[in-house]
């Protein structure tokens, strides 16, 4: 069947921001479906609210809507381009739910609007509902775990009685896991029954037969309109069931099933498709076996690309989400060709000859408050996939691609951690899911406890135990023969093994690069393998690499000018998705302009790991090693080190320096190095806030003597304001002094040493915030890329406050001294290619606070609202072109200007109730928005809708102010009462008011007095519509602490800085009074 | 402990690994390589790789062991197995013993901690090849390999055959299978439909017709099908004696050949369970489990068949019906076994065809419940509990 004719248009609908659980991969799986459906000659229109995406560029669809991802937006897009179909399937959760509310309002899946296609309104509804979902596969004869809804204790009871112990309980309507619990004994039941009926708003929970310990799979399937249906993938978890699969270790192919028990794992899969009415494209299908006896379970399945299809194409080389886009417009598999062999058509199952390891990351240590206990909800911030040609390899790989100081599985300083734990201690910490739990398993194998020991306490299934003896057995093994004795056998099996050099250099006492060269002498050197879809069966010249350690090398020498971009490895809160961004659109623009690109990464969900980006791919960890290998295998010209984020500029140092292209690490370091960076500052005479440097308390004390509290105190190198605090007192000091020099010991990120001294700053209050982005060349010119007014006040991380292009009130004469002042620290820094620059604006004193010579976390946002690709334009630069000759090729163009727009931050506090979403110095945003208007106002309405956090229109404002706020109070009062909000405010706060004249509708009490009606009462009840609350200094618990939990609990806006209240006041009165419009970038950028 | 062993093709590609399986210092037969990704113990039991030594490209092998029911034949056939990294432990409750200790006690050598990415890539290139391996030294080897014949030529179906017959199932349908290395899920899918007595390869036409069959089934096999003309023979007399038959993979070639019509040789053979065979008159795509180095070409058969599957990865034909008669006859494997479960529609298809023979409209399927089936050959060896 060919491509269907009936239809010209389609709108493809986005995820959004990148928050947890649907992250970079919807960027991905995106950017193919809009390169595939224009390639069709499709009209493609795309609306995604998230800037920091490759999709977003206006090179990818015909019309890009950066606009808020709701209902009410969506229909006014249709109703402007009058898409003949919408495809919901590529943006993740978000995508299925919109379509699903658009069928609801009538505006597509119905005759004379849009058609649905990939997956239509009653498949979603099948597969979304558990219960029809359940009582669907019941029907076509496949079991799921036994289940039952309560509303009260005796139905509970009921429930139980008839599906028997143990259970698992899942709250309806419920953030973040919160009542989520587990029960073995009747009496844990009644209390966790309890427990999850309170937690529910609707009092509902689900109550399941627990299958923890089960073990988990899934299989990633395609199905076409002739009913043709393949399996790309499967997937095992390391983890057994309990664990959710986005947090699980999972291995890809399955590594334990028979093939009688796969096939029929895949039949099932293939019912439950049909059943559910995916008539094309990609979908999950998750099951549980019982180890014991083989009984098999549907879990779920999500009809629609998502994380693990993003997995399982890396994996497999099979563009899940590029085929899902020609099938839904009616192409079959068998008329689609196999992207990598060609010569095969992709009706096929791909047959892969090496084992894949996905290891999720966290981001706990900046979530104080949540217990780092993973299970049933992912939790989870980004991931690294690694390739080897055994499991022990590819587990090695990517437990030292995480980036978290390890250096593979254990034998590497930090395992010293684990010498404290008693045998049952550490036996109890396997059996606790947490980040750490590899780490503890090879501790406890390689103590001598028995797999079937450690697999009765973990269920971890024992084939993995047992390939992680192996890694543990043989460094015992190594350890004996030493360093000297080592041969070539010894040497390959180490390797063989997933050993990382720096794992051999600690084992043997010597450096890595002896380590490196020792086995390079007798001839053990990586050998590179090609992901081809088919073991080899065919010829391929898939330009997608891995390194193993084998008897022949794959890579085709070339000839070419060859030029590696360094990736930026896991996502983490820092540093996400922006710098993907940068890296492919440097691969982009140096492929235009003549060069092979060569990218190393390791982070499965993005789009710089997407094989068709640049010339080609090692999917490899981000270490000096093994990018050492990739370059000597290579032989580049130049590597960009410089718009991956903080991964690869650490690296910078450990590569060969003569081919590092743009500013050099000298000049890199000079930024970083506080020492360095004060002289520069003063030569220059830039004003910067009073510090210095220090490695012990007593240092830190003597600064602070001189420079007075309150001081910022952080960690140097290190991104995303990681163990950054402000600290008012010399007590508060002395902790975190010693909390710094703990993570030293440990080799954690942000840990102390004379190299990596502590930073102590005066904390600079009530200042403006400002970000620069800018070019400079070789030649010295310099161009302004943007300049950013923050909406939050210094002191909460430029990565989770809001900011504006142009800046809405600094005066015109302060931005031209920060733009003086960001020229002349390029031209110091010599910089060739991007710098941001941090300007703290107090008054007319302009401060600056910090500069990085690189790719910061808003190029994609100012290229998004100016139209000049920053990143295209640096990495040319990088390369020897001047400004002047990227002008009259036209890639640099002036910012087109006549519009606001607006960046904000997308927090992760739904998930992790018991953290206090208070903003501070350390970055916590997981994703950005961006709201586009003629003016301020409506560009910040607009960006707060997007981050779901619409302003209201009636309801009450609920306000309480620390004293210094409290001025700026009485303006944010008056202006909501304006907006028709009714004012409820603290006793404080509202004394103060009143003081001004202005009397608040309602007081409250404070919470802790416990005499009536409480703000938490009425934030759950829906009286209270928005909330301005400023936290008053550190200590426990505060009220304020538990206003902002129930704001975040009940999905009510909050915002934690007076300045964010007068722009949503100012927004909201704008919103009022001009009915909301729709743009397309390309009409914005005048394209 | 480790044993250091080589790999020694006839064309002097050497390759380095270690000794597992059963000890022996020279094996030899023909290299070939299998790309499933689970089913080793249903590849390593399959009758047709007599004669052969199997690479698999997934590295792990051996990971869920062995058990009894998993059985293709009644003992192994094949010369030896090659592997990346067999498992020291297998994790799976269908097990009763590991792959290793399977393959000593069938006497099966393997060599493991090859680079077998390395090995595919030159079979592929070389096509299928004599080699030897073992913990011999090199020339050695490379003179085992040289004079390896491979299995052009070679009457391998005598080798496996069964020498007496013997019947299992029950139920209206009366079918022969020819066993010229029949697998043991072809014998169960088979007795769902009716009793099955299977015959040595070298049964003449006379003998099966005078059991009165309502239909006859031909089987897989090892080797060239040039090498078995009597069967070719029987085949002929049966088809032209309007017997419903169905024919597998060496079982289409014959019946290919019995119709006068050509074979030859691929240049490393179909061997995976990811082929997409297409139904040429619905153009649907199934999925297919594949094991064969030779392959019927259709136009030496032109106007007596009617091309019914094509293969579309290389376009080389998968399956056909007989003009005027009441066979019909596939390459590939719709029992699986290993392998996807896409075409088992076949073994309804022989059934309606062996009912609507005997002028009845349908047919009974008893559906295999467990992993039991009744009947078939013992396991000749036992493997440790
Ligand atoms: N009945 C159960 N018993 C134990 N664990 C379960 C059960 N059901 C689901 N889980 C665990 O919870 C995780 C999430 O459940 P799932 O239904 O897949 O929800 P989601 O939509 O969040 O992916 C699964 O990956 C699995 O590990
Ligand atoms: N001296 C200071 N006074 C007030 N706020 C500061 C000061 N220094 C840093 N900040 C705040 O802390 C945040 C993080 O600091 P920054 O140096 O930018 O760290 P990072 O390298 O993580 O971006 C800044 O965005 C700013 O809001
Ligand atoms: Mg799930
Ligand atoms: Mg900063």
């Amino acid at each position: 069947m060919p491509k269907r004719t009936d239809i010209q248009s389609i709108l493809i609908i986005g995820s959004g921001p990148i928050v947890i659980g649907q992250a970079c991969e919807f960027d991905y799986s995106g950017t193919q479906a809009c390169r595939v459906l224009k390639e069709e000659g499709y009209r493609v229109i795309l609306a995604n609210s998230n800037p920091a995406t490759i999709m977003t560029d206006p090179d990818f669809a015909d019309r890009t809507y950066i606009e808020p991802l709701t209902v009410e937006v969506l229909a006014k897009i249709i109703e402007r381009e009058k898409p003949d179909a919408v495809l919901p399937t590529l943006g993740g959760q978000t995508g299925l739910n919109l379509a699903m509310e658009l069928f609801h309002a009538g505006l597509v899946g119905v005759p004379g609007t849009p058609e649905l296609i990939g997956a239509n309104a009653e498949s979603i509804e099948t597969a979304e509902n558990r219960e029809k979902f359940k009582q669907a596969m019941i029907e076509i004869g496949l079991d799921v775990p036994p289940s039952g809804t309560a509303h009260n204790m005796e139905e509970a009871m009921e429930v139980v009685a008839r599906i028997g112990l143990p259970i698992i309980i899942r709250p309806a309507y419920i953030l973040g896991g919160r009542g989520t619990g587990m029960a073995a004994t009747m009496e844990e039941f009644v209390k966790a029954a309890a427990h999850g009926l309170d937690a529910s708003p609707v009092s509902e929970i689900l109550i399941e037969t627990s299958i923890a310990g089960w073990k988990e799979y899934e299989l990633e399937v395609m199905r076409d309109r002739n009913d043709n249906c393949v399996i790309v993938c499967s997937i095992e978890n390391f983890d057994p069931m309990g664990v959710h699969t986005g947090d699980s270790i999972t291995v890809a192919p399955a590594q334990t099933l028979t093939d009688v028990e796969y096939q029929k794992m895949r039949d099932a899969a293939f019912a439950c498709l049909r059943r559910v009415g995916v008539e094309t494209g990609g979908s999950n299908v998750q099951f549980a076996l019982n180890p014991e006896n083989g009984h098999m379970v549907v879990i779920e399945m999500n009809p629609r690309v998502s994380r693990s299809s993003a997995l399982a194409s890396k994996a497999t080389g099979f563009p899940i989400a590029k085929i899902a886009a020609r099938l839904a417009v009616g192409y079959t598999l068998d008329e689609i060709p196999n992207d990598i062999t060609k010569m095969t058509p992709a009706s096929f199952e791909p047959s892969i000859d090496y084992v894949v390891t996905k290891i999720p990351r966290w981001a706990f240590e900046k979530l104080p408050g949540t217990s780092g206990i993973l299970g049933t909800q992912m939790q989870s911030v980004g991931e690294a996939m690694a390739i080897g040609r055994t499991f022990p390899e590819s587990f090695q790989k990517g437990l030292r691609s995480l980036e978290n100081g390890r250096l593979g599985l254990n034998c590497d300083p930090a395992e010293k951690q684990y010498d404290a734990l008693d045998d049952a201690e550490l036996l109890r910490l396997c059996n606790v899911p947490t980040p750490e739990r590899p780490f503890h398993l090879g501790e406890a194998l390689r103590r001598g406890m028995s797999v079937d020991t450690i697999n009765a306490a973990t269920k971890v299934d024992v084939w993995f135990l047992d390939q992680m003896l192996m890694i543990v057995e043989e460094r015992a093994h190594l350890a004996t023969l030493g360093f000297s004795a080592m041969t070539k056998r010894d040497w390959k099996r180490a390797k063989r093994l997933g050993f990382s050099d720096p794992q051999l250099g600690y084992l043997f006492g010597v450096d890595e690069l002896d380590v490196r060269k020792a086995r390079l002498d007798v001839g053990v050197k990586a050998t590179f393998k090609t992901v081809d879809t088919c073991a080899a069966e065919f010829a391929a010249q898939t330009p997608y690499h891995y390194s193993t350690y084998e008897d022949t090398d794959e890579v085709q020498p070339s000839d070419g000018k060859k030029v590696i971009i360094l990736g930026s490895g896991p996502n983490r809160i820092g540093q996400g998705i922006e710098f993907d961004y940068c890296c492919v659109h440097a691969s982009f623009a140096l492929r235009d302009a003549g060069y092979e690109t060569i990218m190393i990464n390791c982070n499965p969900e993005t789009v710089s790991t997407d094989y068709d980006t640049s010339s080609r791919l090692y999917f490899e960890p981000l270490t000096r090693e093994d990018v050492l290998n990739v370059i000597e295998a290579e032989n580049p010209i130049g590597i960009v080190v410089s718009l991956g984020g903080q991964t690869p500029l650490k690296l910078a140092g450990l590569l060969p320096q003569n081919l590092i292209v743009g500013t050099s690490p000298e000049s890199i370091d000079r930024a970083e190095d506080r020492e360095l960076w004060n002289v520069l500052c003063n030569q220059l005479n830039i004003p910067q806030p009073a510090g210095g440097t220090a490695v012990t308390v007593d240092e830190a004390l003597a600064i602070t003597d001189q420079i007075g509290f309150p001081v910022l105190v952080r960690p140097s190198y290190v991104l995303g304001g990681r163990g950054m605090r402000i600290v008012n007192d010399r007590d508060e000091l002395v902790s975190a002094m010693s909390e710094l020099i703990g993570f030293g010991a440990l080799g954690k990120e942000g840990g102390l040493s004379a190299e990596r001294p502590v930073l102590i700053d005066r904390f600079l209050e009530d200042a403006t915030e400002v970000d620069v982005d800018a070019l400079r060349d070789a030649t010295g010119e310099v161009v302004i890329g943007g300049v950013m007014e923050h909406v939050e006040e210094a002191g909460v991380h430029s990565g989770d406050s809001a900011c504006a292009i142009p800046p809405p009130t600094l005066q015109p004469w302060v931005i031209e001294v920060i733009e003086h002042y960001a020229t002349s620290i390029a031209h110091a820094l010599d910089v060739k290619g991007l710098i941001n620059i941090q300007f703290a604006v107090r008054g007319n004193q302009v401060n600056v606070i910090e500069a990085n010579p690189r790719a910061s976390r808003t190029v994609p946002f100012v290229a998004k609202a100016t139209g000049v690709p920053l990143a295209k334009i640096a990495s040319r630069i990088m390369l020897g072109a001047t400004l002047q000759q990227l002008r009259e090729e036209g890639l640099l163009k002036p910012p087109v200007t006549g519009h606001t727009s607006v960046k904000e931050a997308v927090l992760p506090f739904n998930r992790f109730p018991a953290v206090d979403p208070a903003l501070g110095p350390e970055m916590r945003s997981t994703g950005e928005v961006m709201g586009i208007d003629i003016t301020f106002g409506l560009a910040f309405a607009k960006s707060q809708a997007a981050s779901y956090s619409a302003l209201p229109t009636d309801g009450s404002l609920f306000i309480s102010l620390k004293d210094r706020d409290k001025p700026a109070g009485i303006i944010v009062a008056k202006r909501f009462r304006e907006r028709g909000l009714k004012i409820i405010a603290t006793k404080g706060t509202a004394a103060y008011l009143a003081r001004f004249g202005f009397d608040v509708d309602r007081t409250l009490s404070k919470l802790s007095d416990n005499e009536g009606t409480s703000a938490v009462d009425l934030i759950a009840s829906g009286e209270i519509t928005f909330i301005v609350n400023t936290p008053s200094g550190s200590g426990g618990r505060s009220d304020g602490s538990h206003i902002r939990t129930a704001a975040v609990v009940h999905r009510v806006s909050c915002v934690t800085t007076v300045e964010a209240a007068l722009a949503a006041a100012q927004g909201m009165a704008e919103a009022a009074a001009t009915p909301m419009t729709v743009r397309s970038l390309q009409e914005f950028h005048g394209l | 402990m480790i044993r250091e062993a080589l790999l020694v093709l006839s064309d002097g590609e050497v390759f380095e690994g270690e000794a597992i399986g059963a000890e022996m210092s020279v094996a030899a037969g023909e290299v070939v390589f299998n790309t499933v990704l689970s089913g080793y113990q249903e590849v390593i039991t399959d009758p047709s790789y007599a004669g052969q030594i199997i690479t698999f490209t997934t590295p792990h092998i051996g990971n869920y062991g062995v058990n009894l029911t998993d059985f293709e034949s009644r003992r192994i056939f094949c010369r030896g197995v090659i592997v990346r990294e067999m498992a020291r432990r297998r994790s799976n409750w269908r097990a009763t013993a590991d792959l290793n200790d399977m393959l000593i006690a069938y006497g099966i050598p393997g060599i493991g901690g090859i680079d077998t990415r390395r090995l595919t890539r030159h079979i592929r290139d070389t096509g299928a090849i004599p080699g030897a391996f073992g913990t011999a030294d090199e020339s050695t080897l490379r003179a085992a390999a040289l004079v390896e014949p491979g299995t052009d030529g070679v009457d391998l179906v005598a080798q496996v055959t069964t020498s007496q017959p013997y019947t299992l199932g029950s139920g209206t349908l009366r079918i022969i299978a020819y066993d010229f290395g029949i697998k043991h899920t072809i014998l169960r899918h088979l007795s769902e439909y009716g009793e099955v007595t299977v015959v040595p390869a070298r049964t003449g036409a006379v003998d099966v017709l005078a059991l009165k069959p309502d239909g006859v089934f031909l089987s897989n096999g090892p080797g060239d099908p040039a090498m078995s003309p009597c069967a070719v023979d029987a085949i002929r007399e049966l088809v032209e004696a309007g017997m419903p038959t169905f024919g597998i993979c060496l079982g289409h070639q014959l019946l290919c050949r019995a119709l006068g019509g050509e074979t030859f040789k691929l240049p490393f053979g179909h061997h995976g369970g990811n082929h997409p065979v297409q139904q040429v008159s619905s153009g649907k795509v199934e999925i297919t489990s594949q094991n064969h180095n030779f392959c019927v070409d259709p136009s030496s058969l032109d106007g007596r068949i009617e091309v019914t599957h094509l293969n579309l990865n290389d376009h080389t034909n998968e399956g056909m019906r007989v003009n005027g008669a009441n066979a019909f006859s596939v390459q590939y494997h719709p029992e699986a076994g290993p392998g996807p479960h896409d075409s088992q529609y076949l073994f309804d298809q022989f059934a309606r065809l062996m009912a609507s023979a005997k002028g009845r409209s349908g047919f009974t399927r008893n559906s295999m419940t467990g992993y039991e089936t009744p009947g078939l050959p013992t396991i000749e060896l036992g493997v440790a509990g």
